[in-house]
């Protein structure tokens, strides 16, 4: 795969701290995202390594220093039972959904190449992954849930949803972050506000 | 203290929704004070008929399980942290089509749903009202649309409704309260479509104004308005109807969840039992109103059984929890050569309604589409979740974010009396049993999405989109608690009012008999509106207390 190049190389959101498209509300929960990344509480430490490893494929970061932290707002979400407000009836509960879906992969993981998921390279990793995407996954951890639905609508669902609430992912794709009081003015197309990102065309220019 | 962990309405004020750290005066009422009226849940129908019928004189409490939040000082501008907004306590979704729940349809907070609604206001087409007799699906409602059209434009007005001077479609409409917005890049794409391919398009009416209204300022066009306006522009129930209510001396509990509305040996309801600051506790009232939205409404019902009321209460037809109707919502999404950046703007400002007064179709019902601005985490959620693309693909996808466009409509779908709620063996952090929502499309439903994605795909090519791609959901609830014409087959009369407790109304989403091919809200505040004309009309006439055909006999 060749290398990702990220449209807004000169951007960073968080050069609006002090401005007015800032406000304390704002500032308090991004500071708070930023410097204090949740510990381990959930899962057991071999959990815990088999997630990062997880996350990893799912949004590899090898182009960050400091990779944006996904598996410890997981945990966090699990510790503090904050439910997304139902379940499908067909899935177990959510606490015990993660942790069928981490013995899983592990029992696919023997299956397979006879050893830990955590202890695999990433091709295998993602051959792993794939499996469970495709329902494919050996085990008998899984029981009656169903793989895929864990897959896409929990495990890749919340993965995402914790990368872009993080401001270098906003910066990444361009997004003009947090915007109260100041908001935008304009509003068509290809034009933008001092304090948007500069459009891929100016980069270029 | 935060507005989650501790009641902010007590000992007599209230939060100034206007004001950082503010206070109004509120009345406040003893729970032994049988008041005339509970309402349970402070949204879009609740905290309407709450403002009415305290300006009407009545003594109002109106109970809302959810906080009561000061816009300007506790809303971020942050996806996730505004996740508090939506309704997070436990249910099940079961079914052929399980719906997702949560942030997709539900809120809990003063103002209930549309402190995090996307503010869109279209009303009903006319024949809706007689879907079943002039248009042959579903059911009639037992409202007329020329009432409905005069309750519309009160709304409107209440609302400051942001809208077009001629709207293309339907029968005549005044002018909107204030002028429309300019629309963004996202909603020209859908002008350049509907224009190429002929059909009507117009600039949406959206509940936000465009000028100043009292101490809230115009739209900066932030972007986050389903993650709540932190300015206070978008015209939700929290900053329109709920100060109305408090000037007019109702009184609102926030974190206060009602667990069971209580009837006596006649079968009357005398008042609710909710759960607040540590504690059980009972509110006496001459009448109670359900006001909780499509789930939570039928599980109040149900979880209310007593020995005479044994399948809960206004349940005598069978049809408390059924008909539930969300709207379709699938989307074409494609890439546009120019950036669009789409966060600019309230998300839908653009909307094309032909296909809800167009006729020729093979399917009943109808949809409106609208141009679309999902903030990243809510874009990046749907776009696995429909395409199941993850790994550095994933990070290439979302880069595009700047240059995408989307189309997504909000689909009718059939009342089907499987659908609803029912309640589950688990219970809530209140110890009540938790709703059981069943969902699942039928042929119809299925017909009308298929065309619509045809057609979405047409016009966003047309508008300059590659690379297209679809997804699928639902939005909004509708129905669940039927309002009809007789006793046997729904749960109250045109009024709101139960047929089997004369003392017991609903004032939500629930009455809806059917979907429309709109997004709901307008629609529920115009009812309730109207309910509380009745209410006015039926207690100057004496008839609030009994009516003459009070099912006696429904017991045996
Ligand atoms: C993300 C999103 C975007 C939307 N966008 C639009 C839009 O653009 N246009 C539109 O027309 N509609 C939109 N809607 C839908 C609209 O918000 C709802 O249809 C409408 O608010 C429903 O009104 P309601 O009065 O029936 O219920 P709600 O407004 O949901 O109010 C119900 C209230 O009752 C409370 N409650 C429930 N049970 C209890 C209990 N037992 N005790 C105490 N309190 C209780 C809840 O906490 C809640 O606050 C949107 C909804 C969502 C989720
Ligand atoms: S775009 Fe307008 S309505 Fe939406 S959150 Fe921003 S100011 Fe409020």
């Amino acid at each position: 795969m060749s290398r990702f190049q990220p449209p807004y190389p000169g951007y960073d959101v968080l050069a609006k701290w002090d401005t007015p498209s800032w406000n304390d509300p704002t500032r308090r929960v991004v500071a708070e995202r930023l410097t204090r990344v949740p510990e381990r509480r959930f899962f057991d430490p071999h959990e815990w390594a088999t997630l990062h490893a997880v996350c990893d494929r799912l949004i590899p970061q090898p182009d960050r220093l400091e990779p944006v932290p996904i598996a410890p707002f997981i945990d966090d979400k699990l510790h503090r039972h904050q439910s997304d407000g139902w379940r499908e009836e067909s899935m177990p509960r959510m606490e015990d959904a993660w942790r069928r879906f981490l013995k899983g992969i592990d029992e696919a993981a023997q299956a397979r190449y006879g050893r830990p998921f955590v202890d695999l390279g990433p091709e295998w990793r993602d051959l792993v992954l794939r499996a469970v995407q495709k329902r494919e996954a050996e085990g008998g951890a899984w029981g009656d849930m169903d793989q895929k639905t864990f897959f896409e609508k929990s495990l890749l669902r919340e993965a995402a949803g914790i990368y872009y609430a993080h401001p270098a992912a906003w910066s990444e794709i361009g997004f003009g972050g947090p915007a109260s009081p100041r908001g935008y003015v304009r509003l068509v197309a290809d034009r933008r506000d001092p304090w948007e990102a500069p459009l891929e065309r100016e980069d270029e220019a | 203290m935060s507005a989650e962990d501790t009641p902010r309405a007590v000992h007599g004020r209230a939060p100034d929704v206007f004001r950082r750290g503010g206070w109004v005066p509120m009345r406040c009422f003893d729970d032994e004070e049988e008041v005339d009226f509970a309402i349970v849940g402070t949204g879009a129908g609740g905290g309407t008929l709450a403002a009415r019928l305290a300006e009407a004189g009545f003594s109002v409490v109106a109970f809302d399980v959810g906080a009561f939040y000061r816009p300007l000082e506790d809303f971020a501008s942050d996806e996730r942290e505004q996740s508090k907004l939506y309704w997070r306590d436990e249910r099940v979704s079961g079914g052929e089509h399980p719906i997702s729940l949560g942030s997709n349809n539900s809120g809990q907070s003063v103002g209930g749903s549309t402190v995090h609604f996307q503010m869109v206001t279209l009303r009903f087409r006319p024949e809706w009202f007689k879907a079943r007799t002039k248009l042959g699906y579903g059911r009639d409602w037992p409202v007329g649309w020329r009432e409905m059209w005069g309750y519309y434009a009160k709304a409107e007005a209440a609302m400051a409704i942001s809208g077009p001077i001629s709207y293309p479609w339907g029968p005549p409409r005044g002018r909107y309260p204030y002028r429309a917005h300019e629309v963004n890049a996202a909603g020209q794409v859908l002008v350049r479509g509907a224009r190429a391919m002929g059909v009507a398009w117009a600039p949406t009416p959206l509940a936000t104004i465009s000028a100043p209204r009292g101490l809230a300022h115009p739209c900066v066009y932030r972007g986050f308005c389903k993650s709540g306006c932190s300015t206070n522009a978008k015209q939700s129930v929290l900053v329109t109807y709920i100060p109305r209510a408090l000037k007019a001396g109702a009184e609102v509990r926030d974190l206060a969840m009602v667990g069971q509305i209580e009837t006596d040996d006649a079968g009357r309801a005398t008042g609710v039992v909710y759960y607040r600051d540590g504690r059980w506790r009972r509110q006496r009232a001459r009448n109670v109103v359900a006001a909780g939205y499509s789930i939570e409404t039928p599980r109040l019902l149900l979880n209310s059984a007593t020995a005479r009321f044994p399948d809960g209460l206004a349940n005598s037809s069978g049809t408390v929890g059924t008909h539930l109707m969300v709207h379709s919502n699938h989307a074409v999404w494609g890439e546009m050569d120019e950036e669009i950046r789409w966060y600019k703007g309230p998300p839908s400002m653009a909307v094309c309604e032909h296909w809800n007064y167009e006729d020729q179709k093979d399917f009943h019902g109808g949809y409106a589409f609208m141009s679309q601005g999902p903030l990243p985490v809510d874009y990046a959620q749907s776009f696995v979740s429909n395409t199941g693309v993850w790994g550095m693909e994933l990070r290439r996808r979302m880069a595009n974010y700047n240059r995408m466009a989307g189309l997504k409509i909000v689909g009718e779908t059939m009342p089907q009396e499987k659908n609803g709620v029912t309640l589950a063996e688990e219970r809530d952090r209140f110890g009540l049993p938790v709703a059981r929502v069943t969902f699942g499309y039928c042929d119809n439903d299925r017909r009308l999405y298929e065309h619509s994605l045809r057609f979405m795909r047409r016009m966003l090519k047309a508008a300059g989109a590659g690379d297209l791609f679809e997804t699928e959901s639902t939005a909004h609830l509708m129905g669940g608690c039927p309002m009809g014409f007789k006793p046997d087959d729904s749960v109250t009369d045109a009024d709101g009012r139960t047929w089997d407790i004369d003392n017991l109304w609903i004032c939500d989403g629930s009455l809806f008999p059917t979907a429309g091919g709109v997004n709901p809200s307008l629609t529920i505040v115009a009812m309730a509106e109207r309910i509380a004309d009745r209410i006015v009309a039926l207690a100057g006439r004496g008839e609030l207390e009994r009516r003459g055909r009070r099912l006696g006999a429904l017991a045996g």
